[in-house]
């Protein structure tokens, strides 16, 4: 029983039974010879327009194609003992489902599939700056469990911040000061009073929801009140990029924060793997004492990415209140940072690989909005739940293969 | 007995007074910045604090409800509180309440069985409930890695939308016109220790017994042993021939029990049926609770009658002095933030350390 569970099996299982539940699902709400259409819009089309493509897919026939390969590959993946795959696997079974339900929800009618692309990297905008902002720290040797905390105090502060001055861009630079403000707390209680970096992480969590509710009632609703206006930050198409058919929509028609996070993704990137800064970075996380040895103030050199990475979380954290609405709600973050850790984890701590997490959770997302329009055997309440669902199933398969900087969590005494 | 065990001194008043230091003075340091703020919002801070103090404990009624609402906290508390003897962080207790008391509503409602014998088996069924919910995640942290403090909130985001499904349609009260399940048969209410008046049932002297044998299963069992050490060193527990995944999964399951069992009492003994978002952020205070405790079982009773009488005070609070209900989340979490950095508290009074070995929860990711 000890090692009959072995990480390829449980995956494999997963895997196997997903594909049953699929054709569970086509037995259940689809019927014969249905078609699913998936339409492929010009980039700049109105939704009356003709279509670029229309690809009309027989329903039942494509979600047991993809089943099959599912089991196929698990079985694979089983006899072979190939752990090493089960990260792409793993990928793999979420897209499968993601594509099944969006064509069972669509059976005999016709969706624009473009849009629900687009609205996938916009959804994925939060998790992929809050994954950053988790990267920055652990590669430092620091663990941020705060990340939710901290963007839900910055999206209070900066709607604050915009109502009283009716620019929502000065919302966002004090979004982004107040995330770096109240990360400090968790640099402070971990790195000099050396508490448990995963609890003073909570404290910050908790105290991020109890003052936000405060200034809820007692500052937002006032001002909304008192006549106080503003509007979230607008959309900018890029001139020429936005007219290309699908890569158009997909990347170039967004709003700031959107474009500050597909450019952030690469610059971190190159930050922490071409410059001296991210080499010290990476070497205090995987052997602080080495470090030292080499001149490198190490709790200084964390204290300044932690700091760095509450400015990343904080710009998260507007996305929320300036970005995807102009408003503020209790606890409007609702599991993103946390979410964002399993995308850091899912993309072994690099910034790339943490994007194409992010993107598998909120292509979970665009499905749920996608969906709502549709009548769906499933009830509402289960497809919300998918993310969720994908970050536990991604976390099991992942780790054990994805290895965290060695000297994470653990305060460094000079 | 002519040579005395060599026990090191752990007991005595002295300790018991360090041991009651730190939180205490944690506690009056909140309220002087909780009196800060109120001062900063033009509001009295007299009226304000004299209704919490006359709303938490100022009349027989008042203490009672105060009692009430420590109740899940004490449970929450001590299934948080296991967790930590074992290095496990489990932040998944409001899942667990919600599964727990969704069992229970279910069993209360839906089974018929003879009174009292019904009451019984319906608190079992939420505790085994919450049980279950807190076992996945142990079982997926020992088997695979998974780390419980992810896992565990995204179970809490599981089971609220399971549970919403489960009350909006399968179980709906069809005859009612809000969003609950039935109410339970009498026979499967917890008893009223003074008459419905005060409130105070039966599931209060439920969780004091929980906050005891908690003790008891810690200090002087098998499985406590091994809870304890797998907690302070896995590595030396897995050579000393311990079963570590196994003791992973089933303090995960008591730690789950516990949270169940808070969800059963509230159900059977306070509400009687299940509403649509009936559990509110119990998962996050029951860690302040463990911390506050810090970590001794029956420390877990005062600390959780503490947060009782702040919830219970805090509306005479608001309608005294018109300060937000929302202020006792602020003084709640400078609480825990003083009480986890607990050098602050010692620096502001100048109080030597006397740090004992804690257990470590941040162990990186992986396994």
């Amino acid at each position: 029983m000890q090692h009959f569970f072995t990480r390829e099996r449980i995956i494999g299982l997963i895997g196997i039974i997903t594909a049953l539940a699929l054709l569970w699902l086509v037995q259940q709400s689809v019927p014969d010879g249905a078609i699913s259409t998936l339409r492929i819009p010009y980039a700049n089309g109105k939704p009356q327009d003709a279509p670029l493509i229309d690809i009309p897919l027989p329903t039942a026939l494509t979600i047991y194609v993809l089943a099959g390969i599912l089991v196929g590959a698990a079985f694979g993946l089983m006899w072979r003992k190939r752990a090493d795959l089960a990260p792409a696997y793993m990928g793999g079974v979420i897209a499968v489902v993601i594509v099944s339900i969006l064509l069972t929800a669509i059976v005999n009618n016709r969706t624009d599939i473009v849009d629900m692309l687009g609205r996938m990297v916009r959804l994925a905008t939060p998790i992929t700056l809050g994954a950053l902002a988790g990267i920055l720290c652990e590669r430092s040797g620091v663990v941020n469990i705060a990340i939710e905390g901290t963007m839900l105090f910055a999206a209070c502060i900066g709607f604050i911040v915009s109502l009283a001055f009716g620019n929502s861009w000065l919302g966002l630079i004090a979004a982004i000061l107040a995330g770096s403000a109240i990360v400090m707390v968790h640099a402070v209680l971990s790195l000099h009073y050396k508490t448990d970096q995963i609890i003073s992480g909570t404290v910050i969590n908790i105290l991020a929801v109890g003052v936000t509710g405060y200034l809820r009632t007692s500052v937002i609703l006032p001002m909304e009140a008192g006549g106080n206006r503003g509007a979230a930050l607008s959309q900018f198409d890029i001139p020429l990029l936005s007219s290309i058919p699908v890569l158009g929509p997909m990347f170039f028609q967004h709003r700031p924060i959107t474009y500050l996070m597909l450019i952030m993704v690469p610059l971190v990137s190159i930050m922490l793997f071409r410059t001296p800064w991210g080499l010290r970075t990476r070497a205090i996380g995987e052997h602080p004492r080495a470090a030292d040895t080499m001149g490198i103030n190490v709790n200084r050199m964390r204290y300044f990415n932690v700091w760095i990475s509450g400015m990343i979380a904080g710009v998260a954290g507007a996305w929320f209140s300036l970005e995807a609405s102009y408003n503020f709600d209790d606890v409007m973050t609702n599991g993103r940072g946390f979410i964002a850790l399993a995308a850091m984890i899912f993309g072994n701590w690099t910034p790339f690989g943490a994007l194409s997490g992010a993107l598998l959770f909120s292509a979970a997302d665009a499905l749920q909005i996608k969906i709502q329009g549709f009548d769906f055997a499933l009830p509402s309440q289960f497809v919300q739940m998918l993310p969720y669902v994908i970050t536990v199933v991604v976390l099991a398969g992942v780790i054990g293969r994805a290895r965290p900087p060695a000297a994470v969590g653990k305060p460094y005494e000079p | 007995m002519s040579t005395p065990p060599p026990t090191p001194p752990t007991s005595g008043w002295h300790t018991w007074g360090g041991i009651l230091l730190v939180p205490v003075l944690a506690i009056f340091t909140a309220l002087v910045i909780g009196a800060i703020i109120i001062v900063a919002t033009g509001a009295d801070v007299v009226a304000a604090y004299g209704g919490l103090f006359m709303g938490a404990i100022g009349s027989p009624r008042a203490i009672a409800y105060t009692l009430v609402e420590a109740t899940p906290y004490i449970f929450g508390g001590l299934a948080v509180l296991i967790g930590f003897r074992a290095g496990l962080f489990n932040i998944g207790v409001e899942g667990q309440i919600a599964v727990g008391s969704m069992c229970a509503a279910v069993v209360g409602a839906f089974v018929s069985l003879p009174p009292g014998l019904h009451a019984i088996v319906a608190f079992i069924a939420g505790a085994l409930g919450g049980a279950l919910w807190g076992a996945i995640p142990g079982w997926l942290r020992a088997r695979t890695g998974a780390h419980e403090v992810i896992t565990t909130i995204m179970f809490n985001y599981i089971a609220i939308r399971s549970t919403d499904y489960l009350i909006k349609v399968p179980f709906l009260d069809k005859e009612s016109s809000s969003q609950r399940t039935p109410f339970i048969a009498e026979g499967a209410h917890l008893p009223f220790l003074f008459g419905p008046d005060y409130r105070l049932h039966a599931g209060f002297l439920i969780a004091i017994l929980a906050a005891v044998a908690t003790a008891w299963i810690l200090k002087r069992t098998i499985i406590g042993f091994e809870i304890k050490t797998t907690g302070a060193n896995p590595d030396a527990a897995h050579y000393a021939g311990m079963n570590v995944p196994r003791t992973i999964i089933l303090t995960m399951a008591l730690s789950g029990l516990m949270a169940g069992m808070a969800g059963a009492s509230q159900v059977l003994g306070l509400e009687h049926n299940l509403k649509a978002s009936f559990s509110a952020g119990y998962g996050f205070d029951s860690i302040a609770i463990a911390l506050l405790a810090a970590s001794n079982p029956i420390g877990v009773i005062p600390a959780a009658m503490f947060w009782g009488a702040l919830r219970n005070g805090a509306g005479l609070m608001q309608l005294n002095s018109g300060i937000s209900i929302n202020l006792i989340n602020i003084v709640q979490a400078l609480v825990i933030a003083f009480v986890a950095a607990d050098q602050i508290v010692r620096q502001i009074y100048r109080i030597r350390s006397a740090r004992s070995a804690g257990v470590t929860l941040s162990r990186g990711w992986g396994r």
